[in-house]
């Protein structure tokens, strides 16, 4: 199958050109079943080439243009282990989320499953490709999908700000990366990511790589919701409907990281690479910062999905560390990190799903003591809370301890303290709401500060249904009981070690790409055993925590003073999109200044 | 945060911010003179291999086609989205919530405007035309053609009335025209497979004379193909928009 | 003068940026975006450029004269389309916002907070 590599982005390409050709004329089930179809073949297709790009990076060269002399003319996609892996996962991902959805909405136009094709086109073809100004292109083709598919509920008037504060602050990212790639396109008159790379390597880097870098490495992390540009994902999340979010905190601010790690591996390496302990404080500080801020706010929201929101941006923060420590166990580990978060944090959206569509809310208050009945959205709340925490074997386990491990190896073995920390608020603020909604515990009026005025959420569906399909709660429980047992999966470690090792290898990419030698898989390192008591150990300490918050009065009278000074962070997310650009506007001045003056 | 805040902030931010740009770019090579050896190497080879005089469509079309390709599928997908968040409030029937603003008021028609309009539209179709179809030979292509082709029935609708213009270019049509545009596109690259080539391979014969209408191979093609679907969209998103801002004022 | 395109490209940037964070109307928002765009095409055409080589259209300049650089004009192209998109996109939002709160003005729409 020569042309497998085409096929993840031209099958659900051409399945969204057909549902727009066809919408009026399809039934919605139809419509459903082409789009499931569309999905599942891209899916197959990702998994096709994750097993044959283990033995060696695929390369495709589109129109036939292919490489002369280490130069290149046309596009390629450059396909290894790492990319295909995750566009297979965004794969599954959309097929469980068409899934949930054929129950969950009540009218579905049928443009709304073309969006979602073409969303998956967008993710699939951004994973694969090795080409920077087409990595743009899937990135914008992702992000329109993704602008259309979260202003879904016009109804609702806050659905509209969160579009709109979604749409400006990720565009703005993207004219970031523009400027980025136009910069280096002076510098090495080429667009092909191994040959700007072996080309920047010629002379030492100098201003103007170190701006190309901050410019393009900040417009990802918008898309990647890492602070100070994380403002968007919450409003976002609030008002798109719930299985987009799936979606969103699935693998979509995941990509946004994978740029940032591909970019850098196959282009800033083989210049940037004497400053590494520098660029290594700078991520390792961007991630602290946003693992903690993601964490307080996470807590203290009472809209689940708001919620579920700022907990992504808290396990972003650490997946910006694992990759942001620039060793093969790190990235490793994000990678299985991303696998084993996608699916915990998308059972729990579906569970925030199965509680909309029967009771109209998400506000934890109003929710309070109603889902006594929903006994399979309440199973995956708790199992999610203990995901989130990190117990073994769950995949956010895994990818927790390789981090770990590789923040040993650079000497900065403090870091799983701060991680333990956002594991567990998180965990916290799950399993309080688990706990007041489906035990009932507590009192419907408690509630920490939070000056939030009560949100109507306006339901996507028509009104409270009494039963929930089975295919709703049945993705809903496959994935949270795959994200905590993904741990049990054969060869997972070694072959994402190893796969890991070859994404951080320049070179050797770059001989593959330009000249076609073959790559030789490298050994995996020797891994240390895992501790499986320590997730159980943040489980335990996040349930007392939110037991006691919930039961006991007292408690939260005692931590009411060292709550009050967390209150301007609260106020600082404030919902205004001119606030939103202007922190973006100091992220970036301080992330270029600090790349500027630092890299000597 | 409050108003002068924010701006006092940003201020700060953007002086931060200036110095980055004013680092960066004075790294660069002065304009007019960064040595552009990607540029240099295809203006070489559009000639020679595909009998293509314009190489920017040359470019945009046939060596990094797949970009276009993803391109015209973002217009295809934002067009899908503006009409799916302007349609929803239709179908689910008025009266779920009033219009706040519905006292708009439309400037009355005009004879010159209608008089003009209707003079520019068989103009601007040919014009639209020659630019889809002479994309390989001179400026021009099949997003830039496409645009000025979907000029033409709003101009139309400047002539006469919306109800006219939704005659000449009915929402059904329009839509199926625009996903055919698209899906040619791919139809074009799988052709090329089955030609045995890769995905977009330049397969098709180049034309005996550089610079005529059957040059550059399957490039007449896709610039079509993309005629089409730019024009569909750009007319369906216009005829969304109308549809929710007109709808009061139809006679 | 040889450094004029980049300093006009940076300074639309900021001004763009400045346009977006002080807004107090949807529509002029989308223009200030595409205002920030526009610098990005700036940019890219001066880094095109070549000076006293003309267009890269060999209809009527003999095949093989040096000319100005094609892909960088190719890139800008994408990159209008990609910005309509995206105004036409956020104009559409516009216009429902003003349907539903009658307004505008990004401060007075404050049912997301926290």
């Amino acid at each position: 199958m020569q042309y497998a590599p085409v096929l993840p982005v031209v099958i659900p390409l051409f399945a969204a050109a057909l549902l727009a050709a066809l919408s009026k004329l399809l039934p919605q089930r139809v419509a459903l079943g082409l789009s499931l179809l569309a999905t599942a073949a891209t899916t197959a297709a990702s998994t096709f080439l994750l097993r044959a790009s283990l033995s060696n990076t695929v390369v495709y060269w589109f129109g036939g243009w292919s490489a002369h002399g280490g130069k290149t003319l046309g596009i390629s996609f450059a396909i290894d282990p790492i990319g295909a892996g995750l566009a297979a996962f965004a794969g599954l991902l959309t097929f469980l989320s068409l899934l949930f959805s054929a129950k969950y909405f009540d009218a579905a136009d049928n443009y709304f499953y073309a969006l979602t094709l073409a969303f998956l086109a967008g993710m699939s073809g951004f994973t694969l490709t090795g080409d920077m100004f087409n990595l743009f292109v899937f990135f914008e083709l992702m992000s329109a999908a993704a602008f259309g598919l979260c202003g879904l509920k016009t109804e609702d008037p806050s659905s509209l700000q969160g579009s709109v504060n979604f749409a400006v602050t990720n565009t703005i990212g993207a004219y970031l990366v523009l400027t980025g790639i136009a910069l280096l396109y002076a510098r090495t008159s080429a667009l092909n990511m191994a040959q700007m790379g072996q080309t920047l390597a010629r002379t030492p880097a100098d201003k103007l790589v170190m701006a190309a870098f901050a410019f393009i490495v900040c417009g990802y992390l918008v898309k990647a919701a890492v602070v100070p540009f994380h403002f968007w994902l919450a409003d976002a999340h609030a008002v798109a409907p719930t299985p987009i979010c799936v979606l969103f905190s699935g693998v979509m601010v995941e990509m946004g990281l994978y740029a940032v790690a591909r970019i850098y591996w196959t282009v800033f390496d083989p210049s940037l690479h004497p400053f590494l302990p520098h660029l290594r404080i700078l991520f390792v500080a961007v991630g602290v910062a946003t693992m903690v801020v993601g964490g307080i706010e996470c807590y203290s929201q009472r809209n689940i999905k708001r919620l579920l929101a700022f907990s992504t941006i808290s396990h972003m923060g650490l997946m910006t560390v694992g990759v942001g420590l620039f060793n093969v166990a790190g990235l490793a580990g994000t990678a299985i990190y991303t696998l084993g978060h996608g699916l915990v944090k998308g059972s729990l959206f579906l569970g925030s799903g199965i509680l909309l569509h029967r009771t109209k809310t998400v506000d934890e208050s109003e929710l309070h003591g109603r889902g006594r009945r929903m006994k399979w959205a309440g199973i995956v709340f708790f199992l999610g809370a203990a995901g989130l925490a990190g117990i073994f074997p769950s995949g956010l386990s895994m990818g927790d301890d390789l981090i770990h491990e590789s923040a040993k190896q650079i000497g900065v073995e403090w870091l799983k303290w701060v991680s333990f920390f956002a594991a567990g608020i998180t965990a916290a603020a799950v399993f309080r709401v688990a706990v007041r909604v489906f035990l009932g515990w507590g009192s419907p009026a408690s509630h920490q500060r939070g000056a939030a005025p009560k949100e109507k959420e306006k339901p996507e569906t028509e009104s409270g249904h009494d039963r929930t399909p089975v295919w709703m709660w049945a993705p809903a429980v496959a994935m949270v009981l795959g994200g905590l047992l993904i741990g049990f999966a054969p060869g997972l470690k070694p072959g994402t070690l190893r796969a890991a090792s070859r994404f951080e290898d320049a070179n050797t990419y770059a001989a593959r790409v330009l000249q076609g030698t073959p790559v030789h898989s490298s050994a995996p390192e020797e891994e240390k055993t895992q501790e499986p008591w320590v997730g159980l150990f943040i489980l335990a300490a996040a349930a007392i925590i939110s037991l006691a918050n919930v039961k006991s009065k007292g408690f939260r009278e005692s931590v009411k003073p060292l709550i009050a000074p967390l209150r301007a962070l609260h106020r600082l997310h404030s919902g205004h999109v001119g606030d939103y650009v202007a922190f973006l506007t100091f992220g970036l001045a301080a992330f270029g200044l600090v790349c500027i003056f630092t890299f000597r | 945060m409050t108003r002068a805040a924010r701006k006092y902030f940003f201020l700060a931010s953007a002086i931060l911010l200036a110095a980055v740009f004013w680092l960066g770019y004075s790294a660069l090579p002065p304009a007019g003179h960064v040595p552009g050896h990607y540029g240099d190497r295809v203006n070489a080879v559009v000639v020679p291999l595909r009998h293509i005089t314009d190489a920017v469509t040359a470019v945009n079309f046939d060596i990094r086609g797949f970009d276009t390709l993803g391109e015209e599928f973002i217009l295809f997908t934002s067009i899908m989205a503006v009409a799916l968040l302007m349609r929803r409030r239709k179908e689910r029937g008025g009266g779920d919530h009033e219009d706040k603003a519905g006292n708009r008021r439309v400037p009355p028609p005009s004879d010159a405007v209608r008089i003009t309009a209707v003079l520019l539209v068989p103009a601007t179709v040919l014009f639209g035309i020659y630019m889809v179809t002479h994309g390989q030979i001179t400026p021009g292509g099949g997003f830039q053609g496409g645009v000025i082709l979907a000029t033409a029935p709003v101009l139309l609708y400047l002539a006469g009335s919306f109800g006219q213009f939704r005659k000449v270019a009915p929402m059904r049509m329009v839509a199926i025209g625009e996903a055919i545009g698209a899906a040619a596109y791919i139809v074009i690259g799988g052709g090329c497979i089955a030609m045995g080539g890769n995905f977009l391979q330049n397969l098709l014969p180049m034309g005996k004379v550089v610079g005529s209408l059957t040059a550059g191979g399957i490039v007449p093609l896709i610039d079509l193909g993309v005629g089409l679907e730019v024009s569909g969209g750009f007319v369906l998103a216009l005829l969304v928009y109308l549809e929710e801002l007109v709808e009061e004022k139809e006679e | 003068m040889n450094y004029l395109p980049y300093a006009v490209a940076a300074w639309l940037f900021l001004v763009g940026l400045y346009g977006v964070t002080t807004s107090r109307n949807l529509v002029h928002l989308c223009i200030c975006l595409s205002v920030i765009q526009s610098s990005s095409y700036v940019l890219l055409l001066a880094i095109g450029y070549r000076t006293g080589r003309p267009a890269p259209i060999f209809k009527d300049i003999k095949p093989g004269t040096p000319a100005v650089d094609p892909v960088v004009q190719a890139l800008m192209l994408t990159d209008i389309v990609v910005e309509v998109t995206v105004i036409a996109l956020l104009l559409a939002l516009a216009v429902q916002v003003h349907k539903r709160n009658g307004t505008l003005d990004p401060s007075r729409l404050n049912e997301i907070k926290g």
